[in-house]
């Protein structure tokens, strides 16, 4: 393994990403953003901060989606498909180092995503409370520039990273149409997974029971990740919690990685 | 130590959706090339060649043999450093330059970058990329690409060089620009092993050929070996003979051919002896204008093996 290798193949990833999508997603993002806060708040007249905190949340969630479903794919993907793969494997560098190097690109490229759209997203709340007279502002259950948002935008991303993981272990074997929806599907299910174990409770059949209790230890619970509805409440989130979510997410990237890994390593290019 | 050497290295694909059966793509290859050698790999579509390469960078994985580069296993990832490969119909990404490319490949390489800075504008003259080199490589034309490919393949001033069917999509111009970067590879001492089903291509630089047809070799040896046997005859072209000269020369020869007014091309079959002819026609007062030797080109005999082989395989079946 080697530092070197790792950032080279990590910095054409995000060169390539930039110049491809990205940059178009954080454009639309921040004028979907700033027309939505100049709509609210002429509708509310700067009653309601919270619908622009969620607003801006759940569009970093799902733009980041989408960037991580679909770049995270084509890392693989593309360079099968293209045959890039073939004078990339003939230099010195271990299939191994290449999957690593592609999911820090891609891991870099969605740090940068998501910082700008908490920055937009900041600028939004600035100007919503320079505009908003005192007795409003008094009336926000959490002050404007929170710095609780920033937990949300962390776990976000810690989240993202999840997804392009998975992502990129789908597309290490299989097409990327199956990828994206494999990948999509367990987006889902990661999101009502905690309902396997509410189901686990009402079903009789024992089978049934270790099947459902399998499922909900192996798929990816991402729920957790989400903590918009506190944050915008102006409800603590706790340290403790924040770590344990990451170190969950980190364990479970971390097996991804090595499967996806293994997979590519002893695959034929054909 | 050899700079390649397989022994009986075999590949199957997997062919069909449901019920996969393998397919045979290369049968048993046992193969050595010398250090500083230029090896043409050489057959028909579908023979084998490129699935040769892919064996050989462990692009895939062998059903059974061994290949083995400057005396380490095929996909030791430290060789890679003195090895450089073309593959056919080269790719790259979309969104890069080839000046981009080249600095991304070196960094992978560890070249460091002074050196990058002063061999990627060099190597892009070299193979004849101008202002297209910051140009995004999906606008690049597929001979801009080859020459890419070209490049990347040369970036570390490789001990062996690997290249898929060097010369496709080039033009004529692009083809003798590889054909002597081949001959610069090989003037300083390295190898090459190339792939062509295009045999003039071959016979400008190569030494050494070997013949693949059906994923078998058929042939392989020093070119002027496979070619030797194959002086068919010699043809002499004459000027200022009258008919009559000429008609006691056709006694001897295998076909005369009137190319022009009093210019004749004379066959004459490789048991006769063309300083005969050249004394019969000095004494009538015409001149012999060329003597040339009838060879067997790499082409015929290239359509023979194959042809060979075919037949041999009809009879098996
Ligand atoms: N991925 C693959 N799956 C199945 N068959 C393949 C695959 N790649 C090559 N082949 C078959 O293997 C044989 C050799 O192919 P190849 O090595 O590409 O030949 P060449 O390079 O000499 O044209 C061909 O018959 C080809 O159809
Ligand atoms: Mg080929």
């Amino acid at each position: 393994m080697s530092g070197g290798r790792l950032g080279a193949v990590a910095l054409s990833v995000f060169r390539e990403s930039v110049r491809d999508r990205v940059f178009y997603n954080l454009l639309l993002f921040a004028v979907l953003l700033v027309g939505a806060a100049v709509l609210v708040g002429q509708m509310t007249a700067g009653q309601d901060i919270k619908i622009i905190k969620d607003l801006g949340l759940a569009a970093t969630s799902a733009f980041g989606l989408f960037i991580a479903v679909f770049i995270g794919i084509g890392l693989v993907w593309k360079e099968l498909e293209r045959h890039s793969v073939y004078s990339l494997l003939a230099k010195p560098v271990r299939r191994t180092e290449l999957v690593l190097g592609k999911y820090l690109g891609l891991a870099f490229t969605l740090l940068v995503n998501v910082a700008v759209m908490a920055a937009v997203l900041y600028v939004v709340l600035a100007c919503m409370w320079w505009i908003s007279p005192e007795n409003i502002r008094a009336s926000w259950e959490s002050p404007a520039l929170d710095p609780a948002l920033l937990v949300a935008f962390l776990l976000i991303y810690v989240q993202l990273l999840l997804v392009t993981a998975i992502a990129l272990f789908f597309s290490t074997f299989s097409s990327p149409m199956l990828s994206a929806v494999l990948t999509f599907g367990f987006y889902v299910i990661g999101h009502f997974n905690a309902d396997l174990k509410h189901f686990e409770t009402v079903i009789a059949s024992a089978p049934l029971v270790w099947l459902t209790r399998a499922l909900y230890y192996l798929l990816p619970n991402l729920a957790p990740f989400d903590v918009t509805a506190p944050v915008v409440h102006g409800q603590a989130v706790s340290p403790g919690y924040v770590a344990m979510t990451i170190g969950y997410g980190a364990v479970y990237v971390a097996f991804l990685l090595a499967a996806g890994a293994h997979i590519f390593a002893r695959r034929d290019f054909k | 130590m050899h700079a390649i050497d397989t022994e009986d290295l075999t590949k199957d694909y997997a062919l069909g959706f449901w019920r996969k059966r393998p397919y045979r793509a290369l049968d048993r290859l046992t193969l050595a090339v010398e250090p500083g050698e230029v090896f043409g790999l050489l057959g028909p579509n579908g023979s084998g060649k490129t699935t040769t390469l892919k064996l050989l960078l462990q692009l895939v994985f062998p059903t059974g043999g061994r290949a083995e580069i400057l005396g380490r296993p095929a996909g030791d990832v430290s060789v890679r450093r003195r090895i450089g490969y073309l593959p056919e119909n080269p790719y790259f990404y979309d969104h890069l330059t080839a000046v981009e490319l080249l600095d991304y490949f070196g960094r992978l390489l560890g070249i460091g970058a002074a050196d990058r800075a002063a061999r990627i504008p060099r190597l892009l003259d070299q193979v004849g990329l101008g202002a297209e080199r910051r140009l995004a490589l999906r606008r690049c034309s597929k001979g801009m690409l080859q020459r890419v490919g070209l490049a990347q393949a040369l970036l570390n001033e490789p001990e062996v060089v690997f290249l898929d069917e060097p010369m496709s999509g080039l033009d004529p111009i692009g083809r003798r620009m590889v054909r002597e970067l081949i001959l610069g590879l090989r003037d300083r001492g390295a190898t090459v092993f190339f792939s062509s089903h295009i045999l003039s291509d071959a016979e400008a630089v190569c030494s050494r050929v070997a013949i693949l047809a059906g994923g078998r070799l058929v042939a392989s040896g020093l070119l002027t070996d496979l070619l030797a046997f194959g002086i068919k005859g010699w043809e002499v072209v004459v000027e200022g003979a009258d008919t009559a000269a000429i008609e006691r020369v056709r006694a001897m020869a295998a076909r005369v051919t009137p190319i022009a007014e009093r210019r004749y091309a004379v066959e004459l079959p490789s048991t006769a002896r063309p300083d005969v002819v050249m004394a019969e026609m000095t004494a009538v007062g015409a001149s012999v204008v060329s003597i040339n030797p009838l060879r067997d080109t790499l082409e015929d005999y290239f359509m023979r093996q194959v042809a060979e082989h075919v037949r041999e395989r009809q009879v098996r079946a």
